[in-house]
């Protein structure tokens, strides 16, 4: 599926392996939490990228042992009203300092595309079908923003304003 | 400056700068292209509802309903003016004040609502956030900055949190809305332990201001008290206190039950565990980023600085004149005035409740009335209180019979503010598509049963709170006589509770016994408020001769057989 980084359409270098399928040789590869568990030394010892999808009910520390050796966390909006992944999203910046790509999947709409990068996610994987032009508009909608975030704060303002500085 | 040459000089307002114009102006333009996505079909109702509610768009019974911000209930004149102007243009030349102080204009058309925003942006107005699940219209005391038992402004601090909140990028799709009041008064005015967090403002022996956080009360299906989780969080860690009880909640919140979903039964189910990670996350936080800096208190303090008061006495001789010569402003000052702390200054409350009448409701003329009765007696400001009614917060008390007379030529003199027929009131099934019963004809009945002025200030303060539907909107739970609106195979009864409180003693009211039918429930009130008057001891309030007393007098002459 098509990838924003920033508004802009980027290539996927990630292959998302299901937990029973073999992993390819020295490719990036995309493995649900279960498996990371699972697999950690063999996967871990992978001359390739990782990346691993982390259920929204589940609470980002359970990364921690491995994040040093991850490029890509996938988080998940089943609804794009259950806002879980803002939270997790802002912990791993926050909390485990991850500095790799955070990744949105799911149901999420263009009219949260500003949020979503202000709270630490990097990509956002969206539909086939996916006006592009809507996401950028929802991207640049709303120039200004009245708090603090983990990311895309530019000038302050004064108080508690700041210009929102995205894509 | 031209363009703004209409605000009143000395309406203690957060003034809008040029950033915060062009926010609101984006603001405007996305949801416009949202609704023309919505109409285009590129977005479902589904999507889209979230969208809209967060601009306060909400679909009614038989119209939908725009909700305006009033940012903790504070209004200048010329805001007033301009509700004016959309309630007569956009509606049916009426508002709705509502218990968050907010107003609510209960006729909209869809296709208006993009106009009804401009319009409200022309007067530094929005309705962002007074739907939806996210951070709610903050509310306060409605004689903050003027009562004289205030300690710290709560103003301040609630318009931080207004900025704080606004398109809160983490917090704009919680499991459930959410609600913050903050008072600065040791008094609580404002249902503190009744709301998602509740917060009271107080200063430490060394003169620093600081925070309790109240969590986890509410009314609704599951009413509750709150639960003090921190006694004194210093000034410059508000925000970041509340951003951690606020993730807590987002990710551990119920989603797939929306009657469990509400912050209190997260705090409810957890219990002292609750307190441990909001701890926990405040500890690991990087508190520098969310650090509340002094200067941007004293930035937005600067906004709520004190109008210029004269030297003036209190209680002035052509006041005592008045009072002593006419027995209805004498009641009239009593009920509706509250100490104020600048001497001869009183601030003063504007019955949205005549006897018979709709409470909260305020036609286009009667507000444009208020507006300029404000320019005229109170530096141009108007307060919303969360009882329903304005305030006007800073009246020379030499000024209060010029001003009751004016009042009273709008029908705006009722002196029933804290009386029996100072009723909340929701909208009820008049309008409201959740409700199970009437709410609005309930409260009209029974305030025209007490309507005697003497037999109202006989019985003294007496809060009788009716909802229409278990979601309580209406506040029973908290009124010392609580009605709550149920649909009984088809009939509406009305469930009483007693003995509840809003305020510093906050308590859920109790169930008296079986309902009473819609043509019933007035006697059974009367019938309360007799055993009350009955029982009671000099002085005591229902709910303190309930408590007293329990409800074995009051059951005893509700359901005996005569």
């Amino acid at each position: 599926m098509p990838l924003l980084e920033q508004g802009r359409l980027v290539a996927d270098a990630f292959v998302a392996i299901a937990d029973d399928a073999r992993l390819p040789d020295g490719a990036p590869a995309l493995v649900s939490l279960a498996r990371l568990q699972a697999e950690a030394t063999a996967l871990l010892a992978r001359n390739a990228q990782l990346g691993v999808l982390l259920p929204n009910d589940t609470d980002p520390s359970a990364l921690a042992p491995f994040l040093h050796r991850l490029s890509l966390v996938a988080l998940r909006f089943p609804k794009h009203r259950d806002g879980r992944a803002f939270t997790q999203a802002r912990a791993l910046r926050e909390h485990h300092g991850f500095a790799g790509e955070i990744r949105a999947t799911g149901h999420v709409l263009p009219d949260q595309h500003a949020f979503l990068l202000r709270c630490g996610f990097s990509t956002v994987e969206v539909a086939e079908s996916a006006d592009l032009a809507a996401w950028q508009r929802g991207l640049h909608a709303i120039p200004i923003a009245y708090q603090p975030a983990v990311a895309g704060d530019a000038t302050p303002l004064g108080l508690l304003r700041r210009h929102v500085a995205v894509g | 400056m031209d363009q703004h040459a209409a605000i009143p000089p000395h309406a203690r307002t957060y003034r809008y700068d040029a950033v915060d114009r062009d926010f609101l102006a984006a603001r405007i333009a996305e949801f416009r292209d949202q609704v023309q996505r919505r109409l285009a079909g590129e977005l479902t109702e589904d999507e889209f509802k979230p969208l809209r509610l967060m601009n306060g768009l909400y679909l009614q019974l038989h119209a939908y309903m725009l909700r305006v911000a009033i940012p903790y209930g504070v209004l200048d004149s010329r805001q007033l003016r301009q509700l004016a102007f959309i309630a007569r243009r956009f509606d049916r030349g009426f508002g709705h004040f509502t218990t968050r102080q907010n107003i609510q204009f209960n006729w909209t058309k869809l296709e208006d609502a993009p106009d009804m925003l401009a319009a409200l942006a022309e007067v530094d107005m929005h309705a962002i956030q007074t739907s939806g699940n996210c951070i709610r219209n903050v509310t306060t005391d409605e004689f903050a900055g003027a009562a004289a038992d205030e300690l710290v402004d709560p103003r301040v601090y609630a318009e931080i949190l207004r900025q704080w909140s606004t398109l809160h990028p983490e917090f704009s799709y919680l499991p459930r809305k959410f609600k913050i009041a903050i008072t600065g008064a040791p008094h609580d005015r404002v249902a503190a332990k009744v709301h998602d967090i509740g917060v009271i403002a107080k200063r430490n022996a060394e003169g620093a201001i600081g925070f309790e956080v109240w969590v986890g009360g509410g009314l609704g299906r599951t009413p509750v008290v709150g639960t003090l989780i921190h006694d004194f969080v210093p000034e410059a860690e508000l925000l970041a206190y509340l951003e951690a009880v606020l993730r807590v909640y987002n990710v551990l919140g119920q989603r797939d039950n929306i009657y469990k979903a509400r912050i209190k039964i997260l705090v409810r189910d957890l219990g002292d565990e609750f307190r441990d990670l909001v701890e926990a996350e405040f500890a690991a936080m990087p508190r520098g980023r969310y650090r509340l800096d002094p200067e941007v208190v004293q930035a937005i303090a600067a906004h709520f600085a004190p109008p210029a008061f004269a030297t003036l006495v209190d209680d002035p001789p052509a006041l005592r004149r008045a009072r002593a010569e006419d027995r209805r402003f004498a009641a009239w000052c009593a009920t509706s005035t509250h100490p104020h702390r600048t001497p001869g200054y009183a601030s003063v409350v504007i019955s949205l409740k005549p006897i018979g009448g709709i409470p909260g409701d305020a036609s286009a003329e009667q507000m444009e009335a208020v507006a300029d009765l404000a320019d005229r007696f109170s530096f141009g400001e108007i307060r919303v209180s969360h009882v329903q009614n304005l305030v006007l917060p800073h009246v020379r008390q030499e000024d209060l019979p010029a001003l009751h007379a004016a009042l009273d030529a709008h029908g705006l003199a009722t002196p029933n503010v804290g009386l029996v027929t100072d009723i909340i009131a929701c909208p009820g099934m008049d309008y409201c598509a959740l409700a199970t019963a009437r709410s609005i004809p309930v409260a009209q009945r029974i305030s025209e049963r007490f309507a005697d002025l003497d037999r109202q200030l006989d019985i003294g303060t007496l809060h009788v709170n009716i909802s229409g539907c278990i979601n309580a909107c209406g506040h029973h739970h908290v009124g010392h006589i609580g009605l709550l609106g149920v649909d009984k195979r088809g009939e509406e009864v009305y469930q009483i509770t007693l003995g509840g409180s809003a305020t510093n003693d906050a308590a859920i009211g109790e169930l008296i016994g079986p309902a009473f039918s819609y043509d019933a429930v007035v006697d059974a009130v009367e019938t309360l408020v007799r055993t009350y008057v009955a029982h009671r001891t000099q002085g005591e309030l229902f709910k303190d001769t309930y408590r007293r007393i329990g409800p074995a007098p009051f059951k005893e002459a509700l359901y005996a057989p005569a």
